[in-house]
């Protein structure tokens, strides 16, 4: 089995920072471990501006923002970099397992920080009725097929819920030249940034229906309509409100769960609720020596208070790492 | 005349009120910093957005390759600028920053790249 002083694993905008950070604090040993074939991570299929602002004091694109530290990890050849690697095991000592194309690879660590993310919430976790045809997606998979595969999953969209990347997406899909029919939200106001409800919705006067939610969908094949219904201030049912949608997909957006599978197999404590590890101090686990960082700490609305929260992570690693000698 | 905008310039969102004569912007308040009053008189006198896509790559290794507008172009026009986006096909390696349409529709924007591709 091979040792390293620290792994990281997820090379988007946590995992960068923290290897970045646990170099300029000492660590000469990292290890970072991404299972896709690029570095950046989700910012990657984040084409849009709004990226930066408060870190570099510059409104940038994901990719962008990306590149501003994938270009630091390329200097730095003390930080390992690995693609197309899967974290697939972990233990309470660190020992982790990740599989990388024709190998299956066992490592000991000083420290691992566990920068994996969050993953969307699905249909299912809402409770939508209705039938199962083709055409539903969620928002970012939906960001992926359009922004990294070129594909556009419909024609005419309705978006459930007003998350930001829901928001970003009905922008997106207009200047690809599909319709937007409606944005549908149970509460009272957006969940979204102001900002992404103006350049997004407004700017393209989308209907954007506060205060209700998704009845039923139909469709035997491919989506074929929606039926919408007003709630009152209870979420309700107000009765004799519904009407119907005609649309060929339906995009759900309605937030982000960290994605903490790997801990909790280790043995982490975990808040069942939110799905994010519990310890007494930012960024720690119930594990010693065991780290995590960026949205599977917390779901965080901007890139830039990952990039700060992670950089903290990459210290306190390097910390743990001097103190055990 | 007062309107009532939200500032997009960055993720706070001050609430605005803009006092308006004639389709000029006479009066700012609630801006947290100077971008507000910067904002308020571009968003009320001349609306203007970075447009942002991604245009097909032909052999290479992004399927889709990330592409802005340099500078901020008149809202109304972002349609017609993404038609005009959709078209093009990038066929050779290109690095982050890099143009590869200039002038889009006569309004000396130009649009760039924003990812490296090989
Ligand atoms: C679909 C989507 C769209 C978003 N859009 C926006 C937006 O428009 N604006 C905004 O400010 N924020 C957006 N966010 C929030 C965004 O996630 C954060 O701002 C930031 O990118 C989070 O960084 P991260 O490094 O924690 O996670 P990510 O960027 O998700 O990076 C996690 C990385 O870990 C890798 N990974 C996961 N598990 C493993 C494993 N077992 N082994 C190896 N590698 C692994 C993943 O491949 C990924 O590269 C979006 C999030 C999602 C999920």
């Amino acid at each position: 089995m091979c040792e390293k002083d620290l792994v990281i694993v997820g090379a988007g905008p946590a995992g960068m920072a923290a290897a970045i950070s646990a170099y300029e604090s000492g660590v000469r040993d990292i290890l970072l471990l991404e299972r896709d074939q690029y570095l950046g991570g989700i910012l990657n299929q984040c084409i849009h501006t709004g990226f930066g602002l408060t870190y570099f004091k510059e409104n940038l694109t994901g990719p962008e923002y990306a590149h501003r530290f994938i270009k630091k990890i390329n200097a730095i050849k003390e930080i390992e970099v690995s693609l197309k690697s899967f974290a697939v095991h972990l233990t309470n000592e660190n020992v982790l397992t990740y599989i990388k194309p024709g190998a299956l690879e066992k490592i000991k660590a000083k420290a691992v920080i566990m920068a994996t993310g969050a993953r969307e919430r699905t249909r299912e976790m809402v409770h939508i009725p209705g039938t199962r045809p083709a055409g539903i997606f969620s928002a970012g998979l939906a960001q992926k097929l359009i922004n990294i595969e070129g594909l556009l999953p419909g024609r005419e969209v309705v978006i459930i819920g007003s998350g930001d990347i829901g928001l970003i997406m009905a922008r997106r899909f207009i200047l690809e030249g599909a319709k937007v029919k409606a944005v549908i939200e149970i509460q009272k106001q957006s969940r979204g940034l102001t900002r992404n409800v103006v350049q997004c919705v407004e700017d393209f006067g989308v209907p954007f229906y506060l205060s209700h939610r998704i009845a039923k969908i139909h469709g035997k094949n491919r989506v074929e309509k929606v039926d919408v219904v007003r709630v009152d201030e209870h979420l309700h049912e107000v009765a004799d409100s519904m009407f119907s949608i005609e649309c060929d997909t339906v995009l759900i957006s309605v937030g982000l769960i960290p994605e903490n599978e790997l801990i909790e197999m280790a043995g982490a404590v975990i808040d069942k609720k939110t799905n994010t590890p519990v310890a007494q101090e930012i960024n720690k686990t119930s594990i010693p020596g065991l780290f995590v960082c960026g949205n599977s700490f917390k779901i965080y609305d901007l890139v830039d208070s990952v990039s700060k929260d992670s950089i903290h992570a990459g210290y306190q690693a390097a910390e743990y790492i001097r103190g055990l000698g | 005349m007062i309107k009532k905008i939200t500032c997009i310039e960055c993720p706070q969102g001050c609430a605005l009120s803009v006092d308006i004569e004639n389709c000029r912007v006479v009066k700012v308040a609630g801006e947290k910093c100077p971008k507000g009053k910067d904002y308020a008189i571009s968003e009320v006198e001349n609306p203007q957005r970075i447009l942002t896509s991604a245009v097909i790559g032909v052999g290479l290794s992004l399927k889709m390759i990330p592409v802005r507008t340099d500078k901020p172009i008149p809202k109304e026009r972002i349609l017609e600028a993404a038609g005009e986006i959709r078209k093009i096909k990038v066929a050779r390696a290109v690095k982050s920053g890099e143009i590869i349409a200039t002038n889009i529709l006569g309004l000396r924007v130009n649009l760039i790249v924003t990812r490296d591709c090989s």
